[in-house]
């Protein structure tokens, strides 16, 4: 099997992680679910770095973030499906 | 027992890899020392303890002199009191307690705080002995701790490695400078350790309070028991009430998740937390909650220690509490040691694997690729805990890393 360039823990994630270095935007990336060894592809909308994540739908400011099938947080911006998620567009619920 | 020779150790770590392949996890071995309470420890350190700040300079002449024995400087131990002050005596006691100690020589400022330690360690039966400085100056104290020291080392170093069952191994676990990898696969890698050794009767142990929130309704359901679970919950919630409410800041000041949890792509606390969680595997249940530094006293199995999520905080603690090997999961590259209690350093990030390689003890960056189950990193964490307890030194260890550092629960009077 190819080498996959985004991880899902489960099938209830709306994010994924790149697992790769230099990712490039326009990137079609193999992506695949951990929990049951399925794969699909997504399109990087920008360049992310390894260990970051992405969308993996559109999703709207206020949203809830599914990371490991849980709650991880809340988006604060809009973020299109593909598009680099991190603390500059989700923050925690906690503090 | 087997008698000890470099020869039988490495015949165990070869027949490690068939009893690996086959799953056959409790008729594994190790070579330690067995010390006088009948635990088994895997290092041989003679300590020169500070009983507090000011005797450090005599500690450290002690170890300067005597070649091989090893002083733990340190910060604290005047004018604590009431719970800060118990959580500091359990600390420097569970320390000079713990297996991978043969000996300890302390060193106080005066002799009855001095005196406790010493009637603390000396509860395992292992050799000890205090010495106040007031009324002899250093000079004098470390001519006569160095005679001790002396005596303790040549008594020491005849001791002999046996061989001894897998079950007799305590192997805790915290991870640090965490990234997205970390859930993905160095923390399910210590998991999948857990699953296959707890049931084989060691003792392990997790803790890490702050890092447990956006997790916590996992963390509670892992109890033993519902009655444990809520008293695992009200820890938690107390932490949070007293301590992160009373004090907090925007995001907590960048401090969790780190400035370095961020770079590595951790969002949040609730990200961070799920990841962290990975580390206690699918099956295990804990069985009791330990105070910081508290040693396990229900027997095999599963404990939470309500520690600190600062690495070397809680490394000493759980080296306080008995434990004699350590699992430490990294993502971005924590390169943390501890003086007494090996640590183990196991990635799954290929940036870290390529920058920082001499800080990894076990590389299973192929669980990214696909192309390394869980099941084999397990193992090849097993096989690397065994050669680290048969006496292979960590890269921690080779690189000098001695971080030993005090929990301090509140400012002295």
């Amino acid at each position: 099997m190819s080498i996959p360039q985004c991880l899902v823990h489960t099938p209830q994630d709306s994010c994924g992680v790149v697992v790769v270095e230099d990712l490039k935007a326009g990137t079609d990336m193999l992506c695949l679910i951990t929990e049951n060894d399925t794969t699909f592809t997504l399109k990087a909308t920008g360049d992310v770095p390894i260990g970051h994540k992405v969308a993996l739908k559109d999703i709207k400011a206020g949203d809830t973030i599914i990371k490991y099938g849980e709650d991880i947080g809340k988006a604060i911006a809009d973020i299109g499906k593909g598009e680099h998620l991190h603390v500059h567009n989700v923050k925690t619920k906690r503090w | 027992m087997q008698s000890n020779s470099e020869a039988a150790i490495a015949a165990s770590t070869a027949q490690t890899q068939s009893l690996l392949a086959d799953g056959d996890y409790g008729k594994l071995t190790f070579y330690g020392w067995k010390r006088e309470n009948g635990r088994v420890g895997v290092r041989n350190h003679v300590v020169i303890l500070p009983l507090d700040d000011l005797s450090n300079a005599a500690c450290e002449a002690v170890a300067n002199s005597i070649k091989g024995t090893l002083a733990l400087p340190h910060a604290y131990g005047r004018l604590q009191f009431g719970e800060d002050l118990e959580v500091f005596f359990r600390t420097l006691i569970g320390i000079g307690s713990n297996p991978n100690v043969a000996a300890v020589v302390v060193i106080g400022i005066e002799e009855g705080w001095t005196k406790r330690v010493v009637d603390g360690i000396a509860k395992t039966g292992k050799p000890v002995t205090g010495f106040g400085i007031e009324g002899h100056g250093d000079i004098a104290t470390i001519a006569r701790a160095s005679y001790a020291a002396k005596q303790y080392l040549q008594w020491a170093t005849e001791l002999q490695r046996e061989e001894f069952p897998i079950s007799d191994l305590w192997v805790s676990t915290k991870c640090g400078e965490s990234d997205t990898t970390t859930g993905l696969s160095s923390c399910p890698t210590v998991g999948n350790m857990y699953d296959k050794l707890i049931p084989r009767g060691i003792y392990g142990v997790f803790g890490e309070t702050t890092e447990i929130t956006g997790a916590e309704h996992l963390c509670k359901a892992r109890a033993a028991t519902p009655e444990l679970g809520e008293r695992w919950y009200k820890m938690w919630k107390a932490y949070q009430d007293d301590v992160i409410e009373a004090y907090k800041t925007d995001d907590l000041s960048d401090s969790q998740p780190t400035k370095g949890n961020i770079v590595g792509g951790l969002t949040t606390i609730e990200e961070k937390a799920l990841g962290n969680l990975e580390k206690i595997g699918r099956n295990s249940k804990f069985i009791d909650i330990l105070e910081p530094a508290e040693a396990p006293a229900k027997g095999p199995g599963l404990y939470y220690m309500d520690t600190s999520s600062a690495a070397a905080e809680c490394v000493t603690l759980m080296a306080a509490g008995g434990y004699v090997v350590h699992t430490f999961p990294t993502g971005q590259g924590n390169v943390i040691g501890n003086p007494i209690l090996p640590v183990i350093k196991i990635t799954g990030n290929p940036k870290t694997m390529r920058t920082m390689a001499e800080h990894i003890d076990v590389d299973v960056t192929g669980i990214l690729r696909r192309d390394q189950t869980l099941d084999s990193a397990g193992d090849a964490l097993i096989s690397m805990i065994q050669r680290t307890a048969n006496g292979r030194l960590t890269a921690a260890e080779s690189l000098g890393h001695r971080e030993f550092v005090l929990t301090k629960l509140y400012r002295s009077a």
